[in-house]
């Protein structure tokens, strides 16, 4: 089977009087049904390889492949179209838009894409809550939940146009240990049960240990 | 594109007041640039309609427009010596055969033809001396080619025919002179004429400068006075289609020679001071409509300025920086057509108020109040005006907010 994401060479040097490389010369791959915690202490460019790997920053060099489909030669709207389909983002905070009801901020991407029709969205949305345990919260407003309630829907937003590949990024990082740990139990089974490529940047050693493969990163290099 | 519009709103609810003071402003821009619009259209139409009412559309004139070439610099053209101080040979003046040329330009399809004289000269009525401008007329054609008839507010214009030395004049030179209908006064020309003359009507055209010194006088009374006999000084016409008038002149002066002037020529200050007045009340009104897009610009930027991280999240989820730059494009647009359309209900309403005013004032004419004209041409200036600032004014704060990295901003939250 193709890996979900692979990635040869990557560089990326944030231009300047000064240039400060953030990421050196990293190989990686992630294969379907594969969590994998990438750990290294602050500044250490974990976060900058995630941007990279999630096509939302583009590589100085190297090249990344996703699903098979190589991504260097496309432009910016490609790229997003393709983020749209295949990625799925959660960040340490959740993002939700403030103005949106929880069904709203997950159907929001489908309606992006126009893949679904309406009812198929609302419908694909309350099966996602329901998957993470968020019966009857689809129509409060972001700020009527608690912090590990708004995290999951952040992971249901980040699910909605079903992509292949997941990244987090300190995803439990503003979560208490229980709701950390519910994150990432919801991680090994996106990865487990459904073939996703999972990878999450975390610097909690415990929550690392449960995934089925570490990266380390030191000054920009990935150490296995 | 639903999805662009639901965001968009979302931002405008979550910011109500501002958005309501970016809307009121774009309102009051458009609701005043109408009514200043309507307000200054329409002394101007009312203004140019009197005189095309009024006034003849082509007059031909005892004159020429360049002064007769001197005999000598026809015969000598290249001659060495030149002769000051030669004053023009002084011809009777006036048109010659002058019901030859009246029968002549009748030919002319929907033109009415009369003859008149004008002079000069002083009305006398106890110890008051008025100078003013007589016109000898033929009341017979005279009727059919001005409005003079329809003015009459005393007396009959036919009434020059039947009395002896009857004169009408105008409301404004009775109320200088004091004098009344059936008044005697005396009638003095520059060529030492004297006559008493009757006066057996009275007019007014709400024109103030003719009110106060046009008098009208059989032409042959006015041959007399100015010791001119069987002499015409202006042939005047009155066309079906006043638009012709320039085309009519022109072609008048090049058979006859005769200075011949059409009423927009006779009125080109007034013509070319509208074209000033115009630019100046478009200036205006785009001003208005420019700093109301200010608000709008205010309001778009600060929703950017506050949105940076949702512009991030929908970035990082697959929006690209066209969707965005759409969303913040709709916003300002849904502030300027809202703002636009409540514009349009309050200029109609101003217009409405407006034209209930009442006052009298004389200015170059008299009006007894605001003289209002309505076009949608004006609804549709003052619209397209506020949409393509309001474009303009969200457009920078769209691209600005198109442009977010979101990276960076999200390596800034965490």
């Amino acid at each position: 089977m193709d890996a979900v994401i692979e990635a040869r060479g990557l560089t990326r040097i944030l231009p300047g009087p000064v240039p400060v490389t953030l990421v050196r010369e990293v190989d990686f791959q992630a294969q379907p049904g594969e969590l994998v915690a990438i750990s290294g202490a602050s500044g250490s460019g974990k976060s900058s390889l995630l941007y990279l790997l999630g096509l939302l920053d583009r590589p100085t060099e190297g090249s990344i492949q996703i699903e098979g489909r190589p991504t260097t030669t496309l432009n910016d709207s490609a790229l997003a179209a393709l983020r749209l389909e295949a990625v799925g983002f959660v960040f340490q905070f959740h993002f939700l838009l403030p103005e949106f009801t929880v069904l709203e901020n997950i159907t929001l991407p489908m309606r992006k894409r126009g893949a679904f029709g309406q009812k198929a969205q609302t419908e694909r949305a309350m099966g996602l809550l329901a998957d993470l345990g968020l019966q009857g919260e689809e129509a409060k407003t972001p700020d009527q939940l608690s912090g590990g309630q708004r995290q999951r829907v952040a992971i249901a937003r980040a699910l909605a146009n079903d992509p292949r590949l997941i990244l987090a990024d300190e995803p439990t990082g503003s979560l208490d240990s229980k709701n950390g740990r519910l994150v990432f139990d919801i991680f090994k089974r996106l990865a487990e049960s459904d073939g996703r490529a999972v990878i999450t940047v975390t610097h909690d050693a415990t929550l690392a240990a449960l995934c089925h493969r570490q990266v380390h990163m030191v000054d920009g290099r990935l150490i296995n | 594109m639903k999805l662009i519009f639901d965001i968009a709103l979302s931002h405008i609810r979550a910011r109500r007041r501002q958005t309501l003071v970016s809307t009121a402003g774009v309102m009051m821009g458009v609701g005043f640039s109408i009514a200043i619009a309507a307000l200054l259209e329409g002394s101007q139409r009312d203004f140019l309609t009197r005189i095309v009412d009024y006034l003849p559309h082509v007059v031909v004139k005892d004159e020429y427009r360049e002064p007769p070439v001197q005999p000598s610099r026809l015969a000598n053209p290249l001659a060495a010596v030149f002769v000051r101080g030669i004053r023009p040979h002084d011809e009777e003046r006036g048109l010659k055969d002058p019901m030859a040329k009246v029968r002549a330009l009748e030919e002319i399809p929907g033109a009415r033809v009369a003859p008149a004289l004008r002079t000069q000269i002083f009305l006398r009525y106890g110890g008051k001396d008025v100078a003013v401008a007589a016109m000898g007329v033929e009341p017979q054609r005279e009727r059919l080619t001005s409005r003079l008839e329809l003015d009459m507010t005393a007396g009959s214009l036919m009434a020059l025919e039947t009395g002896a030395n009857g004169i009408i004049i105008g409301v404004g030179l009775a109320r200088k002179l004091g004098v009344e209908m059936n008044g005697i006064l005396t009638a003095v020309s520059a060529a030492g004429v004297s006559m008493k003359m009757k006066v057996v009507g009275m007019y007014r055209t709400g024109i103030v400068t003719l009110d106060e010194s046009e008098i009208y006088m059989l032409l042959k009374k006015a041959q007399i006075l100015a010791a001119r006999p069987n002499v015409v000084s202006q042939i005047r016409l009155r066309l079906d289609e006043p638009t012709e008038a320039v085309e009519v002149a022109q072609a008048i002066e090049a058979r006859w020679g005769y200075k011949t002037e059409s009423w927009q020529e006779a009125n080109e200050g007034f013509l070319s001071f509208f074209t000033v007045r115009n630019f100046v009340m478009y200036a205006t009104v785009s001003a208005i409509l420019i700093v109301a897009s200010f608000g709008i610009f205010n309001i778009v930027s600060t929703v950017v300025f506050e949105k940076t991280r949702d512009i991030a999240i929908l970035k990082s989820m697959g929006f690209d920086p066209g969707d965005i730059r759409a969303v913040f494009l709709v916003e300002g647009l849904v502030v300027g057509i809202i703002g636009t359309l409540l514009g349009w209900g309050l200029g109609w309403a101003l217009c409405q108020g407006l034209a209930q005013v009442r006052f009298e004032i004389k200015l170059v004419t008299e009006v007894q109040g605001f003289l209002l004209y309505y076009t949608w041409v004006h609804y549709a200036v003052a619209g397209l005006v506020a949409a393509v600032s309001a474009t303009l004014a969200s457009w920078l704060p769209a691209r600005k907010a198109s442009r977010v990295n979101p990276v960076e901003i999200i390596r800034g939250a965490a």
